[in-house]
């Protein structure tokens, strides 16, 4: 016995050694030349996301936060291609950037303070805003989310979800019931069968159920947000220049959209005089030599996975399956809110 | 005067009612008012379900198509355009296409070398065994991971569906049964502290469940490693899910070895052999055949359970299956249905499979005549 407590004490103290020492083993900050060093980037991503990163008959991933990582990879190596995409569970995402398994995580997470300042990794940029909604029956008359007093709500259980719609029917006084699930697909299959008025979850996922109604055509996505989710990807604590890397991979997507850098007009933009573009195009200052890359930084991230609306457009947009339109996920001339600080 | 032999009148021939496929009616589907209610519910049933799987898999699926508006029909059934767009996705997962031919290689040598083994009236057994357990493995690892002999290397990330399926369930089997035998000689050794090492293990493997089991050595490995040390996904995986089956195999075959009879010991020390000889010849023959209805059970359940691997972010049949779910452009109400209906197939081949051929080992070695 009193060995085995020997053991079990070593032990513990053993790891609790190495859990205190991997801050400042990680903390190293040079994510950067180990990546350039490695010749490709290790990116985690979900399990399988409508939009986000899903793959396709080929097994090729695609997705929006597919394409973040194809970015970067495109801003250090001028070649989307070089990046291995990890799958990972919603529990192991942590460990698995912290234990340096990746170099970076876009796998649709939300940004919440306990996650910034508590698990030792980094939010750098939001690159996609997302919010709980509401799907109802069209022929039910329902156009907002505050006529649904009385309403039975389909829902996965256990969720953040579940107590967002507590909040938002409690505060506003309506009355509701709650018909909780285990997974999505019950839940969905419930609302289909008309167990429930309404179904509540993330936007985007509210886009991508509807696809699997019967007759998605007769469903309606309410205009309400009820909260807030801004995803967006995440690196490990400690290193600054890979996270300035990642954040203006983001910003130069989308200051891109705002001067109307597309991935096809290129060539042409080149030949512009407006300042701004030339800053981002590299023909002006050194803007990515600050971040440890080329010139041609931002020219081959829009070469490879074009401006933020393309890659939006590309992925949900209103042309794909999903058909999910900008709203808030706009540029911010067009009421929307994603505004990528001045390059200059 | 002749003798008159009394030739006896020929049988006549049984009621018509008790021969044939009446008779055999009669006798065990309506013997009783009971029995023949029970057969009448019971065949409706049937009917009924057959109906509804044959309108869902047939009548009303769709066959052929492009992207999900092939399987958006009035009347919905299976949505087979699915499987067929997924179906190298489910069995090689992101295994490079150029690079499948591998796979498929691996997968023919494999069946080559395994029927012949599992056929008793085969021969060149030690030849094939030799072959199974000595080559195959070294020539699946070297073919599936490449790197070497001018094989392009697949890191094991890409490898996924019915090819970890098989990978996991493989090594678990061939990895679990001998270490399981070990394990419960051990637990039945006499020396103090092999005893006590294999209680130990047994019973801290089986006391907790495979999936923490996965997840301590996906999740909090790499943790206690140093940094930079870091070794793969699907061998953590594949080791627990070893180790974990070994444990449940200990306890079978502790099941088989208690049941020999104490005279066999006695006898077999009277012929004058030792330990290993006995257990060899005389104990693990016996032990083993009683208990191959528990091997195959435990073979079976780890088959399903290398579904778990799922949780540590390898794909295995069900896990790719439920990840192209999320492929927007195959998105309607009856995919996923499909999806399940066809992994279900799949597990459901492989197990009637192990079922059938333990039931056929345990008559081709049974030495009870009346059997």
């Amino acid at each position: 016995m009193q060995i085995f407590r020997t053991l079990c004490v070593g032990f513990l103290g053993l790891a609790a050694a190495n859990l205190l020492a991997m801050p400042s083993v990680q903390a190293a900050g040079k994510t950067l030349e180990i990546v350039q060093k490695r010749g490709h980037l290790k990116c985690g991503v979900s399990q399988g996301l409508p939009g986000f990163s899903t793959p396709d008959n080929r097994g090729k991933w695609t997705g929006i936060d597919v394409d973040f990582c194809k970015a970067i990879a495109a801003a250090i190596f001028n070649d989307p291609s070089k990046v291995k995409f990890t799958p990972l569970s919603a529990k192991e995402r942590f460990t698995a950037i912290q234990s340096g398994e990746v170099d970076i995580i876009a796998r649709n997470t939300t940004w919440s303070m306990h996650r910034d300042t508590a698990l030792g990794v980094d939010f750098p940029v939001i690159n996609y805003y997302d919010g709980q909604g509401f799907m109802v029956r069209a022929d039910l008359g329902v156009t907002s989310a505050r006529e649904l007093d009385g309403a039975t709500l389909c829902t996965n259980q256990g969720t953040t979800t579940e107590l967002n719609a507590a909040d938002y029917f409690r505060s506003n006084g309506m009355q509701y019931e709650i018909v909780a699930f285990e997974k999505a697909d019950e839940s969905v299959a419930a609302y289909n069968s008309g167990r429930c008025d309404a179904y509540t979850t993330d936007h985007s996922a509210l886009y991508a159920q509807k696809l699997k109604l019967s007759q998605p055509k007769a469903h309606i996505v309410l205009p309400e947000i009820i909260s807030k989710e801004p995803l967006g990807p995440l690196v490990r604590q400690g290193d600054s220049s890979w996270n300035d890397l990642v954040r203006w991979t983001h910003y130069a997507t989308v200051a891109a959209e705002e001067f109307g850098v597309t991935s096809k007009n290129l060539a042409k933009m080149k030949l512009s005089s407006n300042p701004s573009i030339r800053r981002l195009m590299g023909l002006d200052g050194s803007f990515g030599a600050n971040l440890g890359l080329s010139k041609q930084w931002a020219v081959n991230i829009i070469r490879s996975v074009g401006n933020y609306g393309e890659i939006f457009e590309r992925n949900v947009g209103v042309q794909t399956p999903l058909g999910i339109e900008r709203g808030v996920n706009a540029l911010w001339t067009k009421g929307g809110l994603h505004y990528a600080p001045p390059i200059r | 005067m002749s003798a008159k032999t009394w030739i006896p009148t020929p049988a006549r021939p049984a009621p018509a009612n008790t021969v044939g496929f009446v008779g055999w009616a009669r006798e065990n589907l309506f013997a009783t008012k009971l029995d023949s209610a029970l057969t009448l519910v019971c065949a409706a049933l049937i009917i009924y379900l057959l109906d509804v799987v044959f309108g869902w898999a047939i009548v009303d699926a769709s066959f052929s198509g492009e992207d999900r508006n092939a399987c958006l029909k009035q009347v919905q059934g299976a949505c087979w355009p699915f499987i067929d767009a997924k179906l190298g996705q489910f069995i090689y997962g992101r295994y490079p296409e150029m690079e499948r031919w591998r796979v498929d290689w691996v997968f023919a040598l494999g069946l080559i070398g395994l029927v012949p083994l599992l056929m008793p009236k085969v021969g060149f057994k030690r030849a094939n065994v030799i072959f199974m357990l000595g080559f195959y493995p070294l020539f699946a690892f070297f073919m599936l991971t490449g790197g070497r002999f001018g094989l392009a290397p697949v890191d094991t990330s890409d490898w996924g569906g019915l090819l970890v399926t098989l990978v996991v369930a493989v090594t678990g089997i061939v990895g679990s049964l001998p270490l399981g035998i070990l394990l419960a000689l051990g637990r039945r050794s006499e020396l103090p502290i092999v005893r006590a090492l294999c209680v130990g293990f047994i019973e801290i493997f089986r006391g907790v469940p495979l999936i923490t089991v996965l997840f301590m050595a996906s999740v909090m490995l790499p943790l206690f490693l140093p940094d930079g040390v870091n070794f793969d996904k699907l061998m953590r995986c594949l080791i627990g899910v070893a180790l974990f089956a070994s444990a449940y195999m200990a306890e079978v075959v502790r099941g088989g070895l208690q049941a020999i009879p104490k005279g066999q010991y006695e006898a077999a020390a009277a012929l004058g052999l030792g330990y290993w000889k006995t257990t060899r010849l005389i104990i693990l023959p016996q032990a083993l055949k009683l208990v191959i209805p528990g091997i195959v059970n435990t073979f079976i359940g780890l088959f399903k359970d290398t579904t778990l691997v799922l949780i540590v972010g390898l794909f295995d049949l069900l896990g790719i299956v439920q990840l192209h779910f999320t492929d927007s452009t195959w998105a309607t109400p009856e995919t996923h249905i499909t999806g399940y209906a066809f992994a279900a197939f799949v597990f459901w081949v492989f197990c009637f499979a192990m079922s059938r051929y333990s039931i056929f080992m345990e008559k081709h070695l049974s030495t009870d005549p009346n059997q």
